[in-house]
């Protein structure tokens, strides 16, 4: 175990500096000189010329990685444009606000979307589970942002029962919240179902059974817990898709996380606030990625053998 | 990251009866797709050259009207008219065209990098295939929607640019079912065959691992399309995905929320027909998965 953790903690840190060097690529790659990017088209050479001096853009490439590589260790992405704060300060100030829409929708998926999957595996090929499929089908296809104006509109213009945008309130968290967990819970649901359906012919699902033990016991207890082992992956996999969907439902219900203030940035092109914030949000994600990682080799001890061979 | 891989390049053996019993079933799903996606394509073929849609025309006489209004030149809007007094139907039928082809583009493009990649890796193995599959885990490893968006803010909006981002954040699927593709076909007696009987790489890649990867990439292609539609949809509506000239559906939804007390037709009318055909698209998929390619189901 120890090996295999090892192992998977030297990855998420290459993972992490994959993903700064590919901005840092990326940055380069754009046609036009950074300086001018960030100025915008308004700037006078004199600006330009100081935004360069202060970026280093004017040393050689591999001297400017170097000096990135070291800022970002520093959690350093330079002041804003905007605010003149520092770039990740403003970036953590919205963390709270994102972490409790992504985890209120998480908590939501998990509690519906397990039991739904549950059922429609139990009740396989009958109309219930074409009814949960069908469900399923639309949530996973259903654009988020559309889904919730409907919403806006619905809820908060017609019937009038819950704020359309902003925070403050349990009742505001309510429609972001649904509109975020709906493609999730949605996959959940069908991760669950083909899981439990792929477990339930297994010998010791029928041993189980044999024993004499309640069907719901065999359920819950044997074939569930091995059905659970590659939607946990899955699961952490999609938390990444969940977290970039922050950035859409926090856009259409202007909710103060991180994804909004990065669209806003993007627009205001404050530069160092977005490459913090997307770093941030890549950070979040590898981390849940490597806790899934190690969670899966507790659940599944074949994994920790073949990690420590 | 292994365990992805695992799914691919093993054999999982058809676990449920229930597949292997409706082996033939799922015709009705594939027809049902198969006939909404054409009447999606033939609409964006030709609709816009029936009905008119000039982006920078403004009718005031005939702003914000509902669905099924007589427009003052008499003639019919199905689904209403937005803020200038544009027919929400003609808009959405160049939106169709819009939205297929930058999802047609950016499969076509993903798919080669992908499958160039994948075959690469899977065929010539070592330390080739150390590097790009690292490539593709580190990818793996950072959210797409973030990368899209990293990518067009830097780029800016235009149609070019939404198939360059989509196709960089879509590309790893492809190479991971062409990679396994190669890896179960290299070994194979009759690529052994051919080699003794004096076939170079080239050749040996292109009549034998390369046919043996066309029927699962295709169906990752059917898979996949629905979310990059989804994806480029999005990003429109984020305003990085097409300029505001080309109306996709994103960009018409994200003009529709400004209007949403007095005109609520603008954004949820082309919101169904988007949902809809994604809806189509991952009926079509999941089928033909199903049955062309059933160890894929964990796509």
């Amino acid at each position: 175990m120890g090996a295999y953790v090892v192992r998977r903690l030297f990855f998420s840190v290459f993972v992490l500096w994959g993903a700064v060097t590919i901005i840092f690529v990326v940055l380069r790659l754009v046609p036009g000189d950074p300086a001018y990017i960030m100025l915008g088209p308004d700037a006078d050479q004199a600006q330009v010329d100081a935004l360069r001096a202060q970026l280093g853009l004017d040393h050689s490439l591999a001297q400017q990685y170097v000096t990135y590589l070291t800022n970002v260790v520093h959690l350093d992405f330079g002041q804003s444009f905007r605010l003149s704060t520092d770039s990740m300060t403003l970036v953590m100030q919205r963390v709270p606000a994102t972490i409790q829409l992504a985890s209120t929708a998480l908590l939501l998926s998990l509690l519906i979307g397990l039991p739904l999957g549950v059922i429609a595996a139990l009740k396989a090929n009958t109309w219930l589970d074409r009814t949960i499929s069908v469900f399923s089908l639309l949530g996973q296809s259903t654009p988020s942002f559309w889904l919730g104006i409907v919403m806006i509109l619905v809820f908060a213009r017609n019937l009038q029962v819950l704020p359309s945008s902003g925070s403050g309130s349990w009742a505001h968290l309510v429609l972001p919240t649904v509109t975020l967990a709906l493609p999730f819970l949605a996959i959940l649901v069908r991760l669950t179902r083909s899981g439990l359906l792929e477990v339930v012919h297994e010998g010791y699902v029928q041993t189980a059974r044999a024993k004499g033990l309640a069907e719901g016991g065999v359920i819950l207890v044997h074939a569930l817990r091995n059905a659970l082992i590659p939607i946990v992956t899955v699961v952490g996999l999609q938390f990444g898709a969940l977290l970039g969907g922050t950035v859409i439902v926090e856009t259409v219900f202007a909710w103060p996380g991180v994804g909004r203030l990065l669209i806003d940035s993007i627009s205001r092109r404050d530069y160092g606030v977005v490459q913090a914030a997307i770093l941030l949000v890549a950070t979040i994600f590898v981390l849940i990625n490597l806790l899934v990682d190690l969670l899966y080799g507790f659940l599944d001890p074949r994994v920790r053998l073949a990690g420590d061979r | 990251m292994t365990s992805t891989e695992l799914d691919l390049t093993t054999t999982t053996p058809l676990a449920t009866p229930v597949t292997a019993r409706k082996s033939r079933a799922g015709t009705a799903r594939i027809r049902f797709g198969l006939i909404v996606i054409a009447v999606y394509v033939v609409a964006a073929a030709i609709g816009p050259w029936l009905i008119d849609f000039d982006s920078v025309a403004t009718r005031t006489a005939d702003r914000l009207k509902p669905p099924g209004s007589r427009l003052s030149d008499g003639s019919l809007a199905i689904f209403g008219t937005d803020q200038v007094g544009q027919d929400l139907l003609a808009q959405m039928l160049q939106g169709a065209r819009i939205s297929i082809a930058v999802g047609l583009a950016t499969l076509l493009l993903a798919g080669t990098i992908g499958v160039t990649v994948g075959i690469a890796a899977g065929y010539f193995g070592g330390w080739l295939d150390g590097v790009l599959m690292r490539l593709a885990d580190i990818q793996l490893a950072f959210p797409s929607i973030l990368l899209a968006i990293f990518i067009a803010a830097l780029l800016g909006p235009s149609v070019v640019n939404v198939v360059i981002v989509l196709a960089v954040s879509n590309w790893v699927t492809f190479a991971r079912v062409a990679r396994g593709q190669a890896l179960a076909t290299r070994r194979r007696e009759f690529v052994d065959a051919s080699r003794t009987l004096g076939a170079g790489t080239w050749r040996l890649i292109r009549r034998c691992v390369l046919p043996a990867s066309v029927a699962p990439v295709l169906v990752v292609a059917t898979v996949e399309i629905g979310h990059v539609i989804l994806a480029e949809a999005s990003l429109s509506f984020l305003g990085l995905g097409t300029p505001a000239s080309t109306p996709s559906w994103g960009v018409t939804i994200a003009n529709g929320r400004n209007y949403l007390a007095d005109a609520w037709w603008i954004s949820t009318v082309p919101g169904i027909a988007l949902a809809f055909l994604v809806i189509s698209l991952g009926v079509l998929g999941d089928a033909l998965r199903d049955r062309y390619d059933p160890r894929l189901r964990s796509l």
